[in-house]
């Protein structure tokens, strides 16, 4: 029972950046009728806003301590962040710590920029053409930004960790009456999930419950329609693909102390996104939230040891079974509406 | 009536069939006039640098290209000379090789056998490479040493710790300077024990590729050998990013230890995720409980960022030693690109400097000559202490080193701490031992 508990709390938080990226990925689809496999980078351009601000956070002056030496035996140059002179060790320090949350205010403007950009450069240069060129321009795409991170940051992993706040884990198993270290969480995952949490109902709020949301709905369903009646759905498809790309980019803000952030992580992301898309029913928001939860945590369940014995290399072919599986039971995915990529 | 069925395309393919058969004796003639694949006839010599630009080893490749590019200056009289000036050997006079001057050509490995293989042939064939050097992966090694071996040029590997590099895929054209799996565990084993204890539980997690298979073996094996118990190995999948639903069973499974046996963003992510966990903090079995990653590099340390503090791990060779050789390259490096050099570096300016001398004392670039001056060949100053490049496998046996993560690091470059130099004696196995087991050196290829 333990471990079955431990391996839902697993899947929650892979399952929470699957949901955010295929939430984005639909919204992009169901609005704009674009495949776009580019998605997985605004992700990883999200993370790298959060190492950016981290590096901003820490550029530092250099003061010689004549006490030690560096590797060539010359006195030890002794990075001090700007920041920490300016405002003093403890507050300062405080800042860079927290660094990753900050990035959230960071990443927004960012994001919705990327996003805008995206659209209006690219992408609505191919709303006519087939998914196909879609796929080709959007995938091309991703790799120029990949690429050009690397340029910047480098092929290596950078470490981003969260505030010391929330190092460390909770010991859930304990609470619930089971063993000391049973079931173990670490508490930024719990953040992770929480925050996941509360962007998927800020959107479905926001379309929900304002006007703007409400017309962005009405052109999901009859663009055509929509634009007869004198309002420019054009204009708010563009806002809602830079709100898909803020998106996707603060999934990557939060996710980089999960694991540290490189150039190709958005790549890492990008098919299992798609897949849970298709699971879910294209074009659907709820069933790109459910099937990311539901895919994330089957993906902990097959790495279980005793799963992994009876089927070996099952953790690594568990999503796509069930996407074969759901595809050929239930051809529109979870909650597909009928018509979307029927025809 | 005529009942020819030749047509005009046709005579063309004929003839051009016709004009290849014409051709092809040309060819053999032109090259068996060499004495060996790519005989240096001008003023200079190429080595060809194959190392990974792009993809998740850039980074590593970049360091080792940093390395290369040093060893061709000091080789041709350039810089302060380096480990010229410590190397036991004194057959390197900074004029080259053999009196020609050494040119290089870089190829890009991309962590792809097919890709690696794919630029050192092209190194080969187009360049005129006679040496290939580089890599930070054990498949591509084994897969360019093949190569090597068909085309009769040397290769002299760069990062690869897979016991089969040396083992079962050894091949009479390749040379092993790093150390092996079996190293780390024989090196790790006695450390462990000593900081540990004898009575532990080791959980392993092991990236399920062949590289893994062998240090998992190596690990268990020697582990268990100083009364580790082993309560279970889980494989890995290569491409895995969150490590979390691999981890979290670990503390409810009786164990006390937990080994990773990954490397590069493996091994970073798994070790992040196992800090996230809190492992470190955690008592099993009434003990503290423990993380070791057997195969340290100072590029995954930096990306582990602090979770890497007083984890246990070896590596092939760190910049804070402190003997002559480790000393001249390390400012030579230093002064240069204004950063110590990783272990990879090393190694690849160690086979640099190797290949070069071998061909002195040779008199010749005839692979076949480079083979009989390498085996055997025992060496110093060049940054390991004694050194001997053994016959039967081409393989290094020199001391190995225990690492730790520092717990006050001054700098982003003293990340690790060197724990202990195992001595060579300590690491030294037989040539037929079953972890080595299978395949042969064969004779040396000098091609043509």
């Amino acid at each position: 029972m333990d471990a079955i508990l431990l391996q839902i709390l697993n899947g929650l938080d892979k399952g929470s950046a699957y949901a955010l990226i295929a939430l984005g990925l639909t919204l992009i689809f169901g609005t704009l009728g674009v495949v776009n496999f580019a998605h997985g980078a605004l992700f990883m351009i999200g993370a790298f806003c959060a190492v950016t601000l981290s590096k901003i956070l820490t550029i530092s002056k250099e003061v010689v301590d004549p006490t030690k030496t560096d590797f060539l035996g010359n006195p030890l140059k002794v990075k001090v962040p700007y920041i920490e002179s300016w405002f003093g060790e403890s507050f300062g320090g405080a800042i860079i710590d927290w660094s990753v949350p900050l990035a959230i205010l960071f990443a927004i403007p960012i994001m919705l920029f990327v996003g805008y950009a995206m659209e209006r450069g690219l992408i609505k240069h191919f709303y006519k053409r087939p998914h196909a060129d879609q796929i080709l321009v959007t995938f091309g795409l991703a790799i120029v930004l990949q690429e050009v991170v690397k340029y910047f940051y480098g092929a290596n992993p950078i470490p981003t960790p969260a505030p010391e706040a929330f190092k460390g884990s909770f010991d859930f198993g304990a609470m619930l009456g089971f063993e000391a270290n049973a079931i173990i969480y670490p508490y930024w995952r719990m953040v992770y999930f929480l925050f996941a949490g509360v962007i998927i109902a800020g959107v479905f709020a926001f379309l929900q419950f304002t006007t703007f949301g409400m017309v962005v709905r009405a052109g999901m369903a009859d663009r055509e329609t929509v634009g007869l009646l004198g309002i420019n759905i054009d204009r708010r498809f563009t806002i809602m693909f830079g709100l898909a790309a803020a998106v996707a980019g603060l999934a990557g803000v939060m996710y980089t102390p999960i694991n540290s952030p490189n150039y190709h992580m958005g790549m890492d992301f990008l098919v299992l996104s798609f897949v849970v898309v298709v699971v879910g029913g294209m074009g659907s928001l709820p069933g790109a939230v459910a099937a990311g939860f539901l895919l994330g945590i089957l993906e902990a369940f097959a790495s279980m040891n005793w799963i992994k014995d009876i089927i070996p290399g099952i953790d690594q072919i568990i999503i796509y079974l069930v996407a074969i599986v759901i595809l050929l039971t239930r051809p529109r995915g979870l909650m597909g509406r009928k018509g979307v990529m029927e025809d | 009536m005529s009942n020819s069925n030749m047509t005009r395309r046709g005579m063309l393919k004929t003839g051009a069939v016709a004009g290849a058969g014409v051709a092809l004796p040309t060819i053999f003639t032109a090259s068996s006039a060499a004495a060996y694949t790519n005989e240096p006839t001008g003023s200079t010599v190429t080595l060809g640098f194959n190392v990974p630009q792009t993809g998740p080893y850039a980074d590593e490749g970049a360091d080792e290209l940093l390395a290369q590019k040093l060893a061709v200056e000091h080789l041709n009289g350039e810089g302060d000379g380096g480990c010229l000036n410590t190397f036991s050997s004194k057959a390197l006079k900074g004029n080259g090789i053999l009196g020609k001057k050494v040119e290089f050509v870089t190829g890009d490995t991309q962590t792809k056998s097919d890709a690696a293989r794919a630029s050192a042939k092209s190194m080969i064939e187009k360049d005129g490479a006679v040496m290939i050097n580089g890599g930070s992966s054990s498949g591509v090694a084994v897969a360019v040493q093949g190569l090597c071996q068909e085309a009769g040029v040397i290769f002299m590997a760069g990062l690869t710790h897979a016991n089969d590099t040396t083992g079962k895929d050894k091949k009479a054209n390749g040379f092993r300077h790093f150390f092996n799996a079996y190293m780390s565990g024989a090196a790790l084993a006695p450390v462990l024990a000593a900081e540990m204890g004898k009575d532990r539980r080791a959980y392993h997690l092991t990236a399920d590729y062949n590289w893994g298979w062998t240090q998992e073996e190596s690990i268990v094996a020697s582990t268990e050998a100083m009364g580790w118990e082993t309560v279970n190995t889980v494989r890995t999948p290569l491409a895995a990013t969150d490590f979390s639903s691999y981890i979290a069973p670990v503390l409810n499974s009786g164990a006390d230890v937990l080994v990773l046996n990954h490397y590069g963003g493996n091994m970073v992510n798994s070790l992040t995720n196992a800090i996230q966990f809190d492992l470190l903090a955690k008592v099993a079995n009434g003990k503290d409980f423990k993380i070791v990653v057997p195969l340290y590099s100072e590029l995954m340390a930096t990306g582990a960022g602090e979770n890497i503090k007083g984890v246990l791990g070896s590596m092939n060779w760190n910049w804070q030693l402190t003997d002559d050789g480790t000393k001249a390259f390390v400012k030579s490096f230093g002064e240069k690109y204004g950063k110590p050099p990783s272990n990879s570096a090393q190694t690849c300016y160690a086979q640099t400097l190797l290949y070069a001398d071998a061909c002195e004392r040779a008199g010749t670039f005839n692979p076949c000559g480079v083979v009989e001056a390498l085996e055997g060949f025992e060496f110093d100053g060049l940054g390991n202490g004694p050194t001997l490049y053994r016959a039967e496998d081409h393989q290094c046996f020199k001391d190995v080193l225990v690492v730790r993560g520092n717990m006050n690091p001054t700098s982003p470059y003293d990340t690790l701490e060197i724990v202990e130099k195992t001595p060579v004696e300590q690491v030294t196995y037989a040539p037929d031992h079953p972890m080595f087991a299978g395949g042969a050196l064969g004779s040396c290829n000098p091609g043509a």
